[in-house]
Formats: structure tokens, C-alpha cells, sequence
């Protein structure tokens, strides 16, 4: 923290505005989450005998573009309860 | 953290909505020692309770369920039955053959952790899988795991997972720097995601039941709306058991055949 006298209340309130500004970051990852199955889903439509083989590489997908959603939520977490 | 993330949570709500609403929907989160006294590392608390709960529950459904061995299986033995050759054939898909022989080990994970998840969404219960310490513990269980097969399998062959030897020689020391940052990122997300998702949903419920409580004859909208959410919530639950343990399956297939 630079400067102790600003007061510990205007430091906490950046943490607190800098938790909500980092809690956007999920909203890019719904977006890529519904891409993932947005995508999975055309493809199955084209071809559905080829969809239930495809199921495990859409949650892997899933998984995937949900972390980065996750560590926003991580950069929310640190500047509420640890700085 | 998680414990001081639930009390901190708890003050902040408790002195904002004291007068209008009384919810407090961090507070099913609070570790609690069960006989009283100062909670120290040894100190039976609701997290042992029903972490113990959860494993009776495995138990009870795997061995107990399935000790009839009927031909025209009885509705606790088909569940068991269904269970197994559901992870048997993920582990089979993707870590291939010689994954099979980690197979129980991954099937301790999902039973537990869906078991976990679905008692958590009981009335008055506790969610174990809610903290990161209990997820993180099993997440780091799997990244040594991993490591240690990889080298122990492959020698430092291993190490060809960060040198992708298919992109062009001047990308690949930067593939490998960003593969080596993803390596080490995987226990934290792994472990984040479950008890993330366990946190937020059940977290999403009490606050519609403090809307509930404070709303009079128009809570019908908000039950209305718990009802859904918890329908959401049975769904979340099992899907977030199959995401940990497909991952665990993906790690252990990286380890097993490391080329790129």
C-alpha cells in the first residue's frame, strides 16, 4: 500500500471496486463457454451419429475456457480477502 | 482462507442488511468443531462429519448395494452398475488401456466428490467440497500423482509434453514457456472450479430463501425460482464431478503418452 494516509477505508474501497471490475472477466468466459457449445451443438446437428462420441472433448473444452474465467474470479477473491 | 473469507463475508452482509433483509447466505460455509472448544487441527468439525458422511455413502452404495450379485439387477445395484461402466469407459476413451490401471484411484475421486456434492444440497447440511482447502488437497493429490508418473513411466522423455516438436523451431521456446505456465496453473483451476461452482450455487439459493423469508405472501416467486435453481443445482453437481474427473483423466493420458 503507497500511502498509509489515505486510511485503510479508501484502500479497501479500491480492493473492493478493483473484486467487482475483475468479476467481468467471467462474463468473457460465459461467452466462450457458449461458444464451445453453441459449436458442439451445430456440429451435432449435422451430424448426430457423430455427437456421442464428442461429448467428453466438449466438457474438456468446457473445462478449458472456463479457467480463464476462473482466475478472474481467483483476482477477485485475492483483493477481497488477502491484499 | 476459506474459513476467513465465510467470517469476513458474514460481517459485511450482517451490518448492510440488518434492518430490511436477513440473509446470510455465506454463513453455511462457517467451519464449526462439533463438541465446542477452540477449533485447532484436530478438532472434529462439520467438514469431517460430512466428508465421513459422504465416504458411508460410497460404501453403502457400492458394497452394500451391490451385494445381492442378482442377474435382474435391483435398483440400487443397477446405480452402482451404471456408476462404474460410466468411469470405466471415460478413463478407457481418453487416458486409453494402460490408464485402466489407475482406474480406482478415479473412481474414488468421482464417488467422492459427487457424493460430496449431492449431500451438500440437502437442507442444514454442509458442503465439503465447497472449500478450496478440501478440493485443493485433492487437486495437488492428482498433480504429484501425475508428475511423478510421467517421470517414472517416460524418464525425461516426459519433458517432450512442453517441447512441441510439430511447431516451428523459433515458436517453440515460447510454446514452452506458456505450456509450463499452463502445467503449473492446472492444480489452481482444477481445484477452483468445483469449489467455485459448489460455493456460488449454493450461495444463489440462500439468497432466494432471504427473499423468501422477507417477502410475505409474494414469496411464491421466489420458491418458484429456488425450486429451479436447485433443479440447476442437481444438474451443476454431477456435471462438476464429471469435469474433475475427466480432467484427472486428461493429466493422466498426458502422462502416459507424452509426445505431442
Amino acid at each position: 500500500m503507497a500511502d498509509v494516509s489515505m486510511g485503510p477505508d479508501l484502500i479497501q474501497m479500491g480492493a473492493y471496486i478493483g473484486a467487482g471490475l475483475a468479476c467481468t472477466g467471467m462474463g468473457g468466459a460465459a461467452i466462450g463457454v457458449g461458444h464451445v457449445v453453441g459449436n458442439y451443438l451445430s456440429g451435432a446437428l449435422r451430424n448426430p451419429s457423430a455427437a456421442a462420441g464428442q461429448t467428453a472433448t466438449m466438457f474438456i473444452g468446457i473445462a478449458f475456457s472456463e479457467a480463464l474465467g476462473i482466475f478472474s474470479f481467483l483476482v477477485a477473491l485475492l483483493l477481497m480477502f488477502a491484499v | 482462507m476459506t474459513q476467513s473469507l465465510t467470517r469476513k463475508g458474514n460481517k459485511a452482509v450482517s451490518a448492510e442488511t440488518e434492518s430490511a433483509f436477513n440473509i446470510h447466505p455465506m454463513d453455511q460455509f462457517v467451519v464449526k468443531p462439533l463438541f465446542g472448544g477452540e477449533l485447532a487441527w484436530y478438532s472434529v468439525t462439520n467438514v469431517t462429519l460430512w466428508m465421513g458422511i459422504s465416504v458411508v455413502a460410497v460404501i453403502a452404495l457400492l458394497v452394500i448395494g451391490t451385494r445381492g450379485r442378482a442377474v435382474v439387477p435391483s435398483r440400487s445395484q443397477s446405480i452402482a452398475e451404471i456408476i462404474y461402466g460410466f468411469v470405466h469407459k471415460m478413463v478407457e476413451d481418453i487416458a486409453g488401456k494402460e490408464g485402466l490401471r489407475y482406474f480406482p484411484y478415479i473412481m474414488t475421486l468421482f464417488m467422492f466428490i459427487v457424493l460430496a456434492n449431492l449431500l451438500g444440497l440437502l437442507p442444514k447440511s454442509f458442503t465439503t467440497t465447497s472449500h478450496i482447502a478440501v478440493t485443493a488437497t485433492m487437486a495437488l493429490a492428482v498433480f504429484v500423482f501425475v508428475t511423478l508418473l510421467g517421470f517414472v513411466k517416460n524418464g525425461t522423455k516426459f519433458l517432450s509434453l512442453f517441447w512441441i516438436s510439430s511447431a516451428p523451431l523459433p515458436l517453440r521456446p515460447i510454446l514452452a514457456l506458456i505450456e509450463i505456465i499452463s502445467y503449473f496453473v492446472r492444480p489452481i483451476s482444477h481445484s477452483i472450479r468445483l469449489a467455485g461452482n459448489m460455493m456460488a450455487g449454493h450461495a444463489v439459493i440462500k439468497v432466494f430463501a432471504g427473499f423468501a423469508g422477507a417477502m410475505g405472501f409474494g414469496a411464491v416467486f421466489p420458491i418458484v425460482g429456488i425450486m429451479a435453481v436447485y433443479g440447476l443445482e442437481m444438474l451443476v453437481t454431477v456435471i462438476q464431478a464429471y469435469v474433475f474427473t475427466i480432467l484427472t483423466c486428461v493429466y493422466l493420458n498426458d502422462a502416459l503418452h507424452p509426445a505431442h
